[in-house]
């Protein structure tokens, strides 16, 4: 069942929020071992708390709109009291002392957090690989990746261990899982939804979003984030959109750009057709099509690399086992503790990119590259500003692929970079964009189209990704999991 | 653009990271690689282009200074890897 419909289930009595919450508990005590979706599972507050949300409802209280319903939240988004470690061994001890502000607005509207989703360390990569924790697999074929960075949060709502959970993106890492598991997973607009408590990688880039079912579940959990938020400056102070109100409305005459430059030769040939059928259906649907131009794609993934290391090496400075972490047994001096603790904490990716940024903000290097990456971001910005003066929204593929196998783009960074060439954009430019299924390959994994909106225009969005949801009817072909079949 | 030993090792002392003779290795070579790719972006002629380093327009979360309640010492403390009385505890700075 989705949010929605427990939610139901909850209000008229005929299931208790501790019902509900026990049986995605034993659920995820089934296959979380397969499929390693969670670094922590926290069975015993999670009951307590749906104990308490089932005595309220009793004394008649009203409860908000995720009263009873599960979810899990990525492990860089802080809940206070229950640890938060990034994925990283640095982080291995932490337990935050307050909750992000999403976590803080998902509670108060009455939800039930069940545990804290894996990731690639401090959100760094495309496979969910990187984790101090193991991999985790993707439901849909558990030799293969789930994506990347918010591959847990993807395969466990995939997997129906939860409902919904929340994400983080800064380059394609809600998107890029939604689209490899098979399941709507939104990035909002810069600033839309508050990034306190949320562990920084790139700030110029980061956004935490949710990912559902359904995209009338993502709907529900945006309006619930979303909002400004004194503790975040960089939280928008605009009023916010219901994104629920209309989103079952027709998307007659709406206008749909397809940019070509994002069906390169890199793009897989069954990615290609099943985004073409999605554009035919779009049209049946009484869209308009306008193929257009977006020139300064291609640049992309080396700005968005430049940009969130650079801001990575500056972020993650704060790592010094000093204040919080795991600092290093050998240390004789302090700056020898510096580099023994964070040598020994970062694993090899988040090194990487330190480095990177590092190099790139030296002294000599600062105009070449990092100057040069964000002159190069106000180009690709002024790309969408210009296909959004003839177009309502953008559609594109999610991914360039289907999931890939595990270990197979380890070995080489700049491979697993490209898993991000469709995505990287949208963070570059701050605007909203969208994973929805849109079909399966020969081998039977998730194919995923991307819908893209100008900034705070959500609620224009998801009512084109419901439209194509309710049209495709994805879920219907979607059978059982391969490891349910085996008994 | 090909990135020398030294200049691998110059860079892991500014950001405080160690690492073998062999990962000091792999890097120069990694880090090669990433920057011939990311010297795509030379091509492209960006003169009169302002830079986008900030995705909001500064000024506008500028808010009133009130005083409010913050984290007491022991939330504060809480995680520190060793600390004594009301201070993170380092190892010695000054001989």
């Amino acid at each position: 069942m989705g949010v929605r419909e427990l939610r139901a289930a909850f209000e008229e009595r005929s299931v208790s929020a501790e019902e509900i919450c026990g049986a995605h508990l034993e659920r995820m005590e089934r296959l979380n071992p397969d499929i390693n979706a969670f670094i922590c599972i926290t069975a015993e507050p999670a009951l307590e708390r749906a104990r308490d949300l089932d005595r309220r409802h009793a004394a008649g209280e009203t409860l908000g709109p995720l009263a009873g319903v599960p979810i899990a939240v990525k492990d860089n988004i802080c809940t206070r009291g229950t640890h938060t470690t990034c994925g990283s061994k640095i982080l291995a001890n932490h337990v935050p002392i307050y909750d992000a502000t999403v976590v803080r607005r998902i509670l108060e509207a009455g939800a039930v957090i069940v545990g804290k989703t894996n990731l690639d360390e401090f959100a760094m990569g495309s496979s969910t690989e990187n984790s101090a924790f193991g991999p985790t697999k993707n439901p849909w074929d558990l030799e293969r990746v789930p994506g990347g960075s918010s591959g847990g949060s993807a395969a466990a709502v995939a997997s129906e261990m939860v409902p919904a959970a929340l994400g983080s993106d800064t380059g394609g890492s809600i998107r890029l899982p939604g689209s490899f598991c098979g399941v709507p997973a939104l990035k909002p607009t810069y600033g839309s939804v508050s990034r306190y408590g949320l562990v920084a990688f790139a700030s110029s880039l980061d956004q935490i979003g949710p990912f559902g079912k359904t995209v009338d579940d993502v709907a529900l959990l945006l309006d619930t984030i979303t909002g400004h938020d004194p503790c975040d400056s960089t939280s928008s102070p605009q009023p916010v959109q219901s994104s629920v109100k209309g989103l079952e409305e027709s998307i007659t005459g709406l206008r749909v750009g397809v940019p070509s430059e994002y069906f390169s030769s890199a793009l897989d040939e069954e990615v290609e057709r099943s985004v073409e059928e999605a554009v035919k259906l779009l049209e049946s649907l009484g869209a308009v099509i306008n193929r257009l131009s977006m020139p300064n794609t291609r640049f992309a993934i080396p700005t968005y690399y430049l940009v969130a290391t650079a801001e990575t090496s500056s972020n993650l400075a704060r790592y010094d086992g000093v204040r919080y972490g795991v600092r290093a047994k050998e240390n004789r001096d302090l700056r020898g503790m510096y580099r023994s603790t964070r040598s020994s904490g970062f694993g090899s990716e988040v090194k990487r990119r330190i480095m990177l940024g590092t190099y790139s903000l030296s002294s000599g290097y600062y105009d070449d590259y990092y100057l040069k990456a964000m002159k190069v971001r106000s180009l690709i910005r002024r790309d969408f500003d210009e296909a959004f003066r003839n177009v309502d929204v953008l559609v594109t593929p999610t991914a360039p692929t289907p999931a890939f196998r595990l270990g197979e783009k380890m070995a080489r960074p700049l491979d697993m970079y490209m898993s991000d060439i469709c995505t990287a954009t949208i963070n570059l430019a701050g605007v909203p964009a969208i994973s929805v299924p849109c079909g399966w390959s020969r081998q039977r994994l998730p194919l995923g189209l991307q819908i893209i909106s100008p900034h705070f225009q959500e609620p224009k969005l998801l009512r084109v990704a419901r439209a194509y949801e309710k049209a495709r009817c994805f879920r219907d072909e979607q059978g059982p999991l391969p490891l349910e079949k085996k008994g | 653009m090909k990135i020398t030993l030294d200049e691998v090792r110059r860079i892991a002392a500014l950001a405080h990271l160690d690492f073998s003779n062999k990962e000091y290795e792999e890097l120069a070579s990694q880090l090669s690689d990433i920057l011939d790719y990311i010297e795509a972006l030379k091509e492209l002629d960006t003169s009169g282009v302002n830079p986008t380093s900030h995705q909001t327009e500064s000024g506008e979360a500028l808010r009133e200074d009130e005083v409010r309640p913050s984290l007491s010492e022991a939330e504060v403390l809480a995680n520190a890897p060793e600390h004594g009385g009301a201070h993170f505890k380092v190892p010695k700075v000054i001989g």
